[in-house]
């Protein structure tokens, strides 16, 4: 609707009950570094939580941090949520531990970027400035 | 989704046109300006609320805890929780969320994350314009919160019907809130925190101040509250209802819409001036060329900017 330049909305969320929050800690604050709206929920948050915080704040990415191992569980539950809500412009991208085989299936549920321990968070800002798009 | 479709479904409740209608507010963008315009006879039913004060006294915590007073009354509440941008890189880490997890599930709240941004069109006027399309969304209570470090901020608070200051027993000698000026925008005192030592001490300097302050016809209440704990919150409902009824009953409720209404009038008109203004000095290239010579010391900045000024005026006379 408009090309004015606006400010990137991200939304960081832990869903799952792993406490370690570190890496989207650290992803956070390199992604407000670099210009862009962080919107940190904390952890243990439940894939409704997550797609309600999304709906809610308008973001333009979501961003998800697993490391229980959990993530064939729950992150198609975030997605169920965030199509129920009619949340279907979002970028995805996801951290954590996620073992190289589980990542062709984690992209065929519509994330774009699997991101593991050792990224380069440059790498992760030039991925979401290249891959979002623009709000209808 | 077009500004006419998204100001029908904001009315009609569908959170997500909301959410979008925000984002667009927001950027001040024509979509935004056009929302606004289509809702505001619709707005001014909500009871519209501030929370303010320094950073770590507990403001998130106390705004969650209000807003579960206010659902157990029955109502509906909107949340704006505003938090700085980085001067530096202009991005912002937002995370009020964390205090209101649980009120992310609740159907009857809708809470947005603000950057302060240090925006040309004020932060003051974008929170309103926030506020005033949660308030035709139809929420019956909408809070704002905000630090209250500098003008801006404050702004944003005073912006509202009930201002709520809030202050914890650590908060320093009572010289430090007559400092920060923040005294004189509450109609309603907190003590937060109230279960650590120190907290009747807190009230009491409050007391004290306000002793001392002019008269005035609503005399700010003082109250404490443990907010971590859902502690103190029914009182303070209470009193914002009492201040709102006071407002609405004394008179005082078309004046103080006067004032506000003045405020943002004025002040929108200064940001648009402003905008205009540099992008016309920009434009003619005028503002490098004073750059230039202010930076080589061949003019002061003072006289530059009068003939910024004088050619902005010029130009504006032709056109």
């Amino acid at each position: 609707m408009t090309t004015e330049q606006r400010t990137l909305r991200v939304l960081i969320a832990k869903p799952g009950l792993d406490g370690h929050d570190r890496g989207a800690k650290v992803v956070a604050r390199a992604l407000r570094d670099a210009g862009m709206e962080v919107i940190y929920t904390g952890i243990r948050q439940t894939p409704e939580m997550i797609a309600e915080a999304a709906l809610q704040e308008d973001v333009d990415v979501v961003g998800l941090s697993i490391l229980s191992g959990a993530h064939l569980e729950l992150f198609p539950r975030v997605i169920a949520e965030l199509r129920q809500r009619g949340v279907d412009d979002v970028l995805l991208f996801c951290g954590g531990i996620i073992p190289e085989g589980d990542i062709p299936a984690i992209q065929e549920m519509g994330f774009r970027g699997v991101f593991g321990p050792g990224t380069d968070t440059n790498d992760i800002i030039a991925f979401l400035r290249e891959n979002v798009t623009e709000k209808q | 989704m077009e500004p006419t479709e998204l100001i029908q479904r904001v009315a009609g409740g569908d959170r997500r046109a909301l959410a979008r209608a925000i984002t667009h507010v927001e950027a001040d963008n024509a979509a935004g300006r056009a929302i606004l315009a289509g809702l505001y006879a619709s707005t001014g039913r909500a009871q519209t609320i501030g929370v303010t004060g320094s950073a770590g006294v507990g403001k998130s915590t106390l705004v969650a805890a209000l807003a579960r007073e206010e659902r157990r009354r029955g109502r509906t509440v909107g949340i704006v929780a505003v938090d700085p941008s980085s001067p530096f890189s202009h991005g912002a880490i937002l995370g009020d969320r964390i205090r209101m997890q649980d009120l992310t599930a609740d159907g009857g709240v809708f809470m947005r994350s603000m950057a302060s941004r240090g925006n040309l069109g004020g932060l003051a006027e974008t929170a309103s314009g926030v506020v005033d399309v949660m308030d035709a969304a139809g929420y019956d209570v909408v809070i704002v919160e905000t630090v209250g470090a500098g003008q801006d901020e404050v702004e944003v608070a005073t912006a509202t019907q009930t201002t709520v200051l809030v202050t914890t027993p650590a908060g320093g000698d009572d010289v430090q809130s007559m400092k920060a000026g923040l005294m004189e925008i509450a109609q309603v005192m907190v003590v937060n925190k109230a279960d650590i030592a120190g907290a009747e001490t807190a009230a009491m300097q409050l007391r004290a101040l306000l002793a001392i302050a002019p008269p005035r016809a609503w005399e700010p209440p003082i109250l404490m509250t443990v907010a971590r704990h859902n502690e103190g919150l029914d009182a303070l409902v209470d009193k914002i209802d009492a201040h709102q009824d006071y407002l609405r009953t004394s008179g005082h409720a078309d004046e103080e819409r006067r004032t506000l209404a003045e405020a943002q009038i004025v002040s929108l008109a200064r940001a648009a001036l402003h905008r205009q203004a540099l992008e016309t000095a920009q434009g003619e290239g005028i503002l490098e060329t004073l750059v230039d010579e202010v930076a080589a010391r061949r003019q002061d900045p003072r006289a530059a900017a009068a003939i910024l000024l004088e050619a902005v005026r010029t130009h504006w006379g032709r056109g």
